[in-house]
């Protein structure tokens, strides 16, 4: 048994989210902390959410953002921002702490980020050097107005949105006179349109109109181009009120420098440097994390308002007398209370655990893709054809690279894996394949389990929940969570992508790789859940190579990508699997690291004892969530075969399905490994009982 | 003056918000579990941080120490904050912040960790530290620091202070009953003990913050365990005032909406 002593501090998460070596990143943690507590805790408090407008009062975040560096944080130093190299886990530890209080100005923050992604990844150099510097705050003793951008996607209906192949953005040639550069005429109508109150340009995706550009592209649009820049009607969402949004009619003349990343003159026609898809897909490729971890951060937040209002409860009253336990301890003396507010807490920690792991994977990313490119144009390797088919041809190194990496330290051939790991390709086409699946796992379990687990935080204070005064701001957080879900890619756009990325080679090696090592933890370190995470593991593996070859009664397969009534939920599961997966390796990390620090090493093994509880609760919840997925999958698209009325359910010999023996197997162990994952939810539960939590919540109510 | 050498005394205490239970330790008294709750800079010592930077960046060249006895790892975590409101120096002694050291170890730790400082110019010196202190405040430290090294001129309670041309400072101090005393020396050095001043608290500033932690990062790293064995101080027992307690605690609650509670509160 345990005690908790406190809610875990910065300490722990710098631990369990690998930044405790970079002050750089803890700074930007503090900074953001104190205008979420502050500035944007006051706004909700105050209503400010109340319109759809952008008020003075709402720009007062902007300030807040400019002043305190976060505006800054995207640019490189010689921009202007202060973070060298990559910043996808800077970011997203910053939107950790403004959506702890609200996700919208959390993504008010990240929008203009995601204004000037598409300049900051494909842009040309001159490009991104006059746009990222143009957005950076002014300095003391400089004169000028800082700007802010718009990224323009999504169009109105039936254009844009969950299909971005379709554009009703279109381009022509406006002037086109010999020797000059050419001029664009630019008609894009834009929806849901964030930052499009105040940006002073846009990135907008838009197609040819015209013979002589060719295909679609990206483009950038300033607010004094000669045309109409109309910002259009406040978008009358609903959520996130503390960014603006909105639905702006753009129909600007632009010179064609501004299409994004250049273009060529080819015979006469305007051949953009890269399509509007590749650019999307750079982008969405890395800003889908943040949103993700919103959802899971506003879990974690709910903690301490719940326990808080679950002692006090009775207090007041005059059936609860000082020093009885209804007085005490309040609702906790029921374990219902303690136990589903574990849950929660459990949910956030996974989904933070996978989005900061995906961060990480993000940051490592982005210079061995960088290196992949110049590798190939060097190699002369052009095209996407080709570049698969070298990727393909050393998927036997690849794996083995994978299977090193996952293996004990004590064990493995060191050297191998460290010339592995020296070759570009051989990286690219790991990280490749795993980001291809965090990206969306993230964006999908975290907003989606999130909005229900959420649900419950709200839940967990009765009416209260339900009011604008709750404290931690609950219920507008759970309100929330549905745009998470559906922003940058609703959740049918990630299953879809998964559907494609789950099935590859690679990842199923790293997928093989990570049973062996929770097999490993299970044997380890006892009571993490290790064992059952690895069953459930094996039996979504097993059921997906089934499904790959399994056909219907009709003799239709079952995985196929239409089907999405197979893929989906094999999709559905795989998010399931993905965060106890990454709290198990941050709970290790602890374990490991935590008694070097001075300020946990003294309660550790409380510390740990409680992590270790919490990430079991996770793997069993997830264990169970594969094992029913896959057995529906598995069964469900056959007809039962029982002839006789009176037969037992299962009893007849057709229904035995003698080919799914090992099915079977996988499932009954999943069960066998649940023991003692309910006697950790008991723990974990009690330990909430003694807690020592804060007098009173450190951002104010409504 | 031109110059300054300002070394502000300062240490971190417990988030105001959290519950503080004394509780007897191996080592002596100790706050409940207080290595694991989060941590602030001392307010008072804050005002007089704020203060420095402020003074020193209107007289270009000056410096600015921050001198420390604080738990180095938990004084890491509260710098990740502080380093980016102002620019200074950081000097650390590792060792106990709570309210239970003596405190004329304390200031013999505090004045040998400045007699260290290289560079430091005693005939520039403005000692800063806040009068109290939010962890026990026995408002004696910055007093028995200054003596320690030889600094008589100490003001208590100061809310300004003002540098004339000719090296003079006008100090204005906080006297009983509301009322302010305002006196001049005649220069450095000197010791000013800080109430809350007159200064906001500065915004974040990272790049000032990947200066400062450039340098302190090293000071907090190599820093040497204060000895504080000379003390004679033992405390026999230790309790929170039994008082109850009537305050509401909250946090950023605008001027005009506290103004008009406390007018109600009269009216009622």
């Amino acid at each position: 048994m345990y005690t908790l002593r406190t809610l875990p501090g910065d300490d722990v998460r710098q631990i369990m989210w690998r930044f405790s070596d970079r002050f750089d990143l803890q700074m930007s943690v503090q900074s953001a902390r104190a205008i979420a507590r502050g500035v944007v805790a006051r706004l909700v408090a105050d209503g400010a959410r109340n319109t759809h407008e952008w008020t003075d009062q709402k720009n007062e975040l902007l300030i807040a953002f400019d002043q305190s560096g976060l505006t800054a944080l995207f640019m490189d130093p010689h921009q202007g921002g202060f973070i060298e190299g990559p910043k996808n886990l800077a970011l997203a530890l910053v939107a950790f702490e403004l959506s702890w209080v609200d996700a919208g100005a959390a993504t008010c923050s990240l929008a203009s980020n995601l204004a000037l992604a598409p300049i900051h990844e494909k842009g040309t150099p001159e490009q991104r050097d006059f746009y990222m510097a143009k957005c950076v705050p002014p300095q003391p003793g400089e004169d000028r107005e800082i700007w802010r951008g718009a990224f323009a996607l999504t169009e109105p209906l039936p254009y844009v949105g969950v299909d971005t192949g379709v554009l009703c953005g279109k381009a022509t040639v406006a002037e086109w006179q010999d020797g000059q550069e050419p001029v664009l005429q630019i008609d894009k109508r834009g929806r849901f349109i964030t930052n499009m109150d105040f940006a002073n340009f846009v990135t907008a995706a838009v197609e040819s109109a015209d013979e002589r550009i060719k295909g679609s592209f990206m483009v950038i649009l300033e607010d004094t181009d000669e045309g109409l820049f109309d910002r259009g009607a406040p978008t009358l969402k609903m959520v996130h009120q503390l960014s603006s949004t909105r639905d702006p009619v753009l129909n600007l003349k632009v010179p064609a420098s501004r299409i994004i990343g250049g273009y060529e003159v080819v015979d006469g026609v305007i051949v953009p440097k890269y399509n509007h898809s590749e650019i999307i897909g750079a982008v969405f490729h890395r800003t889908r994390i943040p949103v993700g971890l919103m959802s899971s951060a506003k879990l974690l937040s709910a903690v301490e308002p719940v326990i808080r209002y679950h002692r006090n409860r009775f207090r007041g009253g005059d059936s609860c007398k000082e020093g009885s336990p209804r007085f005490d301890k309040g609702i906790q003396i029921n374990e219902d209370a303690l136990q589903r507010l574990i849950d929660v807490w459990a949910s956030g920690e996974a989904g933070c655990s996978l989005a900061f792991a995906a961060s990480r994977l993000a940051d490592a990313f982005d210079p061995v893709e960088k290196a992949k490119e110049a590798h190939f144009e060097a190699q002369g390797v052009t095209g996407p054809r080709k570049q698969m088919a070298a990727l393909r041809a050393i998927g036997d190194q690849v794996k083995e690279c994978i299977d090193l990496e996952y293996a004990p330290a004590a064990e493995r051939d060191q050297a191998r894996l460290d010339a592995l790991k020296a070759d570009t390709l051989v990286q690219y086409a790991s990280m490749e394949a795993l980001a291809g699946v965090l990206n969306p796992g993230v964006k999908l379990w975290n907003t989606g389990v999130g909005a229900t687990m959420m649900r419950e935080a709200v839940a967990l204070v009765g009416g209260y929940g339900i009011t604008e005064d709750c404290p931690g701001f609950l219920m507008q957080k759970w309100a929330d969570t549905q745009l998470e879900a559906t922003y940058e890619g609703p959740e049918a756009v990630q299953r879809r992508h998964l559907t494609l990325t789950m099935t590859s080679e690679v990842f199923q090696a790293t997928m093989s790789a990570w049973v062996r090592q929770m097999q490993r933890a299970g044997r380890d370190v006892p009571g993490l859940g290790g064992f059952v995470l690895a069953s459930a593991m094996e039996l979504w593996q097993w059921t997906l190579n089934h499904l790959q070859n399994a056909t219907d009664d009709e003799g239709r397969k079952l995985f196929h990508n239409k089907r999405q009534g197979v893929t989906f939920p094999m999709a559905d599961a795989l998010g399931w699997l993905l965060g106890p997966y990454f709290l198990a390796c941050d709970v290790m990390e602890l374990i490991e690291k935590g008694p070097m620090s001075p300020t946990l090493a003294d309660g550790i093994d409380d510390l740990t004892g409680f992590y270790k509880d919490i990430c079991h609760v996770q793997a069993a919840r997830a264990a169970g969530e594969v094992a029913r997925i896959c057995t529906e999958l598995v069964y469900g698209y056959n007809e039962c075969k029982c002839s006789a009325p009176s037969a037992l359910p299962g009893d007849h010999g057709d229904c035995c399905r003698d080919e799914l023996p090992e099915f079977r197997a996988l499932k009954a162990r999943i069960d066998m490994c649940m023991a003692g994952s309910r006697k950790a939810r008991d723990r974990a539960g009690n330990a909430l009982i003694e807690v020592m939590i804060p007098e009173a919540l450190d951002y104010p109510m409504g | 003056m031109s110059e300054l050498h300002i070394v502000v005394c300062g240490s971190i205490v417990p988030d105001p918000l959290q519950t503080l239970a004394p509780m007897e330790g191996p080592t002596g008294w100790a706050l409940k579990n207080e290595m694991m709750l989060p941590a602030v800079l001392d307010p008072w010592a804050g005002h007089a941080l704020y203060e420095a930077a402020a003074l020193a960046k209107k007289h270009p060249g000056s410096r600015v120490w921050l001198v420390s006895l604080a738990p180095k790892a938990k004084l890491q975590q509260v710098m990740m904050a502080v380093s980016q409101k102002a620019p200074f120096e950081l000097v650390v002694a590792d060792g106990p912040a709570s309210g239970f050291t003596d405190s004329f170890e304390t200031a013999r730790v505090l004045a040998g960790a400045i007699k260290g400082i290289a560079g430091l110019d005693t005939g520039k010196l403005l000692l800063f530290g806040g009068w109290q202190s939010a962890s026990r405040g026995s408002g004696a430290v910055m007093q028995m620091v200054g003596e320690m090294l030889g600094v008589t001129e100490q003001f208590q309670g100061v809310d300004k202070l003002t540098l004339r041309d000719d090296g003079s400072m006008e100090v204005k101090e906080r006297v009983e009953g509301g009322a302010y005393q305002i006196s001049v020396v005649s220069g450095a050095p000197a010791v000013f003990g800080w109430a809350t001043g007159e200064l906001p608290e500065p915004p974040n500033n990272p790049q000032i913050g990947m200066q400062n932690m450039q340098k302190n990062m090293p000071a907090l790293m190599q820093a040497k365990p204060a000895d504080l064995s000379g003390s004679g101080l033992k405390l026999s027992a230790v309790a929170v005032p039994q008082q109850r307690r009537e305050t509401r605690v909250v946090k950023d609650v605008p001027v005009d909406d506290m103004a008009r509670e406390i007018v109600e509160w009269l009216k009622a």
